[in-house]
């Protein structure tokens, strides 16, 4: 470092680390973060509140380990590995997101330490890799498939269900919304198409009122003096602008010369827009619902009709809607007869808590569904979805991919085993690594222990004491019991694809970490 | 500082602010512009061969970049002395033509220079030294000629052009998938190649990557890949053996460039302006629907009343497709680019077997797949990793492979890596030093010392001991007067790169010694640096 500066090499305010200085940096920074993470592992883990630094200095508390690594600035670049990965495990999988980066923390703990008994990092990679191997076909065969029988299918996915919420705020109500997110999901008759599955969060109530609708909810007010309740309804869904009709035609102004004729403009323009809205009448509908806002002429002239219009529904909600209706998202209204109208059972006004919504029942698409949370607070509904989103991704996933695992650590303890066996078939330095992935594997089991105040060195031992004397032992952490337990009996399940995630991401984090030996900063950008 | 007077006894001002300036005059500037090169190269020594390893590199913005792409490094390092900016485009140089060797090139010119320095201690005039690098570049090219054998391979044997792939990939991240990643990228190459001609255009295979996934999942799209999506959310997401136009104009109503105005002062004008617009619109879309497109692809935006026009149509449309896209596509599918509605006929359009919109993860992420193009002269990659640093470092390294298969296709020649063809010309320069009278005897003797200083730093790398296991290569060489002998970084227990496949193509080789003796040329020929001093 000292070096390269004096010569001025790299520009002032640059920094350069080598060899194991840039790789303590690197250690101390990944290893940091995933402590950082580490309590809100397992179902006693613990939650963060998190400050934003914006105006309000809004306050956000969550377990989610991708929320947290979201929002905390690191400026390690190691960390910055960690923080990346979690997010797209968030964004792979949904799940699993503390524990890819509690992983690879441990991952480079245990490096660290043979790095310090002069082992050559590429040797320390090699380990890992084979290792990482090793695991994932351990993995692959010890995973179960329920998916021919759809009874057994939905006990694994509400198992599933359970196991992920059970580390989260709604763990108290799990079977409730364990239900909740598998019944969702179900209706999805497994097109995986999470879009159709709508969350509304109302405060007031308490969190075991929250529940699953079968039709559409969308949060928005009837214009006034229109029908709150139609039958048979015959929805067109649009997009265009019914306050004032803009002129397209670049360059086009207004240009009068006396008050009549400002008069007969817009007069013009008004007729303009009843035309407008008598078009859009004239397709036979009885419920019209535009994504841009709708002024008070039209609005009068659909009551007149009859028509219930409902305006500003944005981007999001009027794809799904269209989507949910099955009618398509118009923005020219000249030939009626082609254009494919929603429909559904029933629209009416409903009231939750203090607020009106509407509601859409017996609609064409029969998958969507609407789960309206309620919570005593924003920060309680805002975990709860964030905890409903993750199982919802989880079950998703699942669907995709029936294979399941057991929870509670107990395909880690089943991967390190096996490692370890392989490791005692390997010659050379390599196997010293492979033992320390085993004992990485392991750490994620004592680390949801110790979360949960248990005594993690004696679970773990007696674990490992149970996996070595019966070959397909199926015991894993109690959390509850504080001891070791039969993960079926328990009923913990977890899904095969986020387990085999945390797994190859987290090695394939910690070996780009472990690749580098050179850290090289650049002066920081100068503001303003 | 030089100082002169003219009769009067005043200074002359030779250089504006000269006092301000700092200045390194004779060897002392021939020793620091060494001493700066030095320093770069010594960043990269460790990231050469199989087991080199990466440097961390955070931008200015704090963005982080894992790597270990001798290009790369340097270009972000961000260097700021005027010598060391030469090693990066030197470094660069390579890369622009060859795309692999990167790292080697900077070590080989740090090596040279590191020895000129001991040259000049010993009192030689920096040309000579130079000169004598230049003759000992040529013997140790022509050793290259002399060493080098012919690589076949054919369309049907893609064999031996893996395996090249293969090495070049075995020292970056993709090392646990380098055999299924160098198919990807020699089927790649392949697919574009013009093997008369002997020429790959390398614009037409496009790296695209979506971070998310498994390195595993990676694949070869024997067509097109657009980071964009249908514009209306309704339109059909699948398409089948579709007629493609390629339009360049928007979905809008014009905007002409002369600056004009449209003065509306009755209600007839403003009916027919109304009229007007409306048709403009129809028109638009009838004219595609007209000349049998069943897909347009265009570079603008749309309207929300064209959007709802196409969709109407049963015209499913992409937007805002950026130039080389529109260009690829065009090459593909063999369409026209038309740049006005008055001029789209059907002879114009283009076709595509599948026309698919893929979704990824729990995102809303969505690219759009084109693929069965009749003109199967364009192919993507498209690379999944763990995160964006891993993605990013793939597709450096797929690059790297894929110009390595290139240069094949252009030049069969190759000799074998390991260190082997350094240690075959240090023999030969070493060789054709002794000949030699003079000061360039010395140079010569130096040159051949830098060569190994490759074998070197790749024992280094590996783990060998590093003098033992060049001397031990070096004597068998001489002994065997085998050149394909080198250092054995993966430790599978043979010496023989062939056995190994482990080989570079000549082309590069043969750059690499030129460039990094040219640049060794050019430094050793400054004997002045003026530089404005640091504080103002």
């Amino acid at each position: 470092m000292a070096l390269s500066q004096q010569s001025g090499i790299l520009q002032q305010g640059a920094s350069e680390e080598r060899g194991e200085n840039a790789r303590m940096a690197s250690f101390v920074g990944a290893v940091a973060v995933a402590d950082l993470v580490k309590s809100t592992l397992g179902p006693k883990g613990m939650d963060k509140i998190l400050q934003s630094m914006g105006r309000g200095q809004e306050v956000t508390i969550t377990n989610d380990g991708a929320t947290i690594l979201k929002s905390i600035y690191v400026d390690n670049p190691a960390a910055k590995v960690l923080v990346d990965i979690s997010k797209v495990q968030d964004d792979e999988v949904g799940d699993g997101t503390t524990s890819v980066v509690v992983f690879a923390g441990e991952l480079l703990r245990e490096a660290e330490l043979l790095v310090n008994q002069k082992v050559h990092p590429m040797t320390i990679i090699a380990g890992y890799r084979e290792a990482c191997d090793c695991a994932r076909s351990v993995l692959e065969s010890i995973s179960f498939n329920n998916q021919s029988d759809p009874a057994l299918f939905r006990a694994d996915l509400l198992n599933i269900a359970k196991t992920t919420l059970s580390s989260k705020i709604l763990t108290v109500d799990k079977e409730h919304f364990a239900n909740l997110a598998v019944d969702a999901i179900l209706r999805l008759k497994g097109n995986g198409n999470l879009e159709a599955i709508h969350i509304i969060k109302k405060t007031g109530g308490t969190l075991q009122e929250s529940f699953l609708d079968e039709g559409f909810i969308l949060d928005k007010k009837i214009g006034v003096g229109q029908p709150k309740r139609i039958e048979d309804a015959r929805i067109l869904v649009a997009n265009t602008p019914m306050d004032t009709d803009k002129i397209k035609i670049y360059g086009a102004r207004v240009r009068v010369d006396s008050m009549a004729k400002v008069a007969d403009i817009e007069a013009a323009e008004k007729e303009k827009m009843r035309e407008k809205v008598r078009k859009i009448i004239d397709h036979g509908i009885n419920c019209f619902i535009n994504r841009q806002l709708i002024y008070n002429l039209p609005e009068e002239m659909f009551a007149d009709a009859g028509v219930m219009a409902i305006e500003h529904a944005d981007f999001d909600g009027i794809e799904r809607l269209a989507l949910v209706l099955g009618g398509e998202i118009v923005s020219t209204f000249d030939n009626p007869d082609t254009v494919k109208l929603g429909h559904c059972k029933l629209i009416e006004e409903i009231m939750i808590g203090e607020d009106r919504l509407i509601h859409f029942s017996g609609v064409a698409l029969g998958e969507a569904c609407t789960i309206v949370l309620r919570g005593a607070s924003t920060h309680i509904l805002d975990e709860a979805e964030r905890s409903l989103h993750d199982a919802l991704c989880v079950l998703k996933e699942t669907v995709a991919d029936a294979r399941v695992v057991f929870g509670g650590g107990w395909p880690e303890i089943r991967m390190a085993k096996a490692v370890e066996e392989l490791a005692s078939r390997t010659p050379g330095k390599k196997a010293l690594a492979m033992e320390a992935f085993a004992r990485a594997l392991r750490a994620l089991p004592a680390t949801i222990c110790d979360n949960a105040g248990l005594d993690s060195a004696e679970i773990v031992a007696n674990l490992k004491a149970a996996h070595g004397a019966e070959a397909d032992s199926r015991m894993g952490v109690d959390v509850v019991r504080g001891e070791a337990g039969d993960m079926a009996v328990l009923g913990i399940y977890e899904s095969f694809r986020v387990r085999q995630q945390v797994l190859l991401s987290g090695t394939e984090a910690a070996e780009i970490i472990l690749r580098v030996d050179d850290i090289i900063k650049c002066a920081p950008r100068k503001r303003g | 500082m030089s100082l002169a007077f003219d009769e009067y006894g005043r200074p002359f001002i030779i250089l504006r602010e000269q006092e301000r300036k700092s200045r390194v005059k004779g060897i002392e500037a021939v020793k620091a512009s060494i001493m700066a090169a030095k320093t770069v190269a010594r960043t990269l020594r460790s990231s050469l061969g199989p087991k080199g390893m990466d440097k961390m590199l955070q931008s200015p913005d704090g963005d982080v970049t894992i790597t270990n792409d001798g290009a790369t490094i340097l270009e972000m390092m961000e260097v700021e002395n005027q010598i060391g900016k030469l090693m990066v485009e030197l470094s660069k140089s390579q890369d622009h033509e060859i795309g692999d060797g990167t790292t080697g090139v900077v070590v080989l010119a740090g090596a040279l220079l590191e020895h000129a320095e001991s040259l000049l201690d010993m009192g030689m005039h920096p040309l000579r030294i130079a000169e004598g690098y230049e003759m000992a570049c040529k013997v140790a090219t022509e050793n290259l000629d002399n060493i080098k054998t012919r690589f076949e391979f054919s369309r049907e044997d893609i064999e031996p052009l893996v395996k090249t792939c293969m090495t070049t990939l075995s020292s970056k991240v993709v090392g646990r998938l380098k055999r299924p990643m160098a198919e990807i990228c020699v089927k790649a190459v392949l697919a574009v190649a013009d093997l008369e001609r002997r020429d790959v255009n390398l614009d037409l295979i496009k790296v695209e990557g979506k971070v998310g996934g498994k390195m595993e999942d990676t694949r070869l799209v024997e067509g097109i890949v657009i980071d964009k999506e249908f514009s209306h959310p309704q339109m059909p997401k699948d398409l089948r053996d579709v007629k493609v136009a390629i339009l360049t104009c928007p979905f809008e109503p014009p905007k002409p460039k002369t600056k004009h105005k449209v003065d509306i002062d009755t209600v007839e004008k403003f009916e027919a302006l109304r009229e007007a617009e409306r048709t403009y619109f129809t028109d638009m879309v009838q004219r595609c629907k007209d000349s049998g497109a069943q897909l347009v692809i265009c570079q603008w935006g749309f309207d929300d009343e064209a959007n709802h026009l196409l969709m109407h149509q049963n015209l499913p449309a992409v937007r805002w497709v950026g130039g080389v896209e529109i260009e690829l596509l065009a090459m593909a599918t063999g369409a026209r680019i038309v740049p006005r509605f008055q001029e789209l006929t059907a002879d114009k359009l283009g076709f595509a077997g599948s026309v698919k919109e893929l979704g990824f993860g729990t995102t809303k992420d969505k690219m759009l797949v084109i693929e069965g193009c009749p003109n199967l002269k364009a192919v993507t990659i498209f690379v999944r990793g763990g995160n964006r640093m891993v993605l990013d470092e793939i597709k450096r390294s797929l690059h790297d492979a894929i110009c390595v298969a290139r240069n094949l296709v252009r030049d069969n020649a190759i000799v074998y890596g390991g260190g082997a063809a350094e240690i075959s010309c240090a023999l030969a320069v070493e060789e054709a030093a002794d000949k030699v009278t003079g000061v360039e005897h010395y140079a010569m003797r130096a040159f051949s010392d830098a060569l190994q200083a490759v074998p070197l730093a790749l024992a280094e790398n590996s783990g060998l001991p590093p003098i033992e296991s060049l001397t031990a290569v070096k004597k068998r060489q001489l002994e065997e007067s085998n050149p394909y002998l080198g250092i054995d970084c993966n430790d599978t227990g043979t010496n023989d790169m062939r056995e190994q496949n482990v080989f570079e193509t000549v082309i590069g080789k043969k750059q690499q010694l030129f460039l990094a003796t040219q640049v060794c040329k050019m430094i050793l020929k400054i004997d002045d640096v003026i530089k404005p001093s640091d504080f103002e």
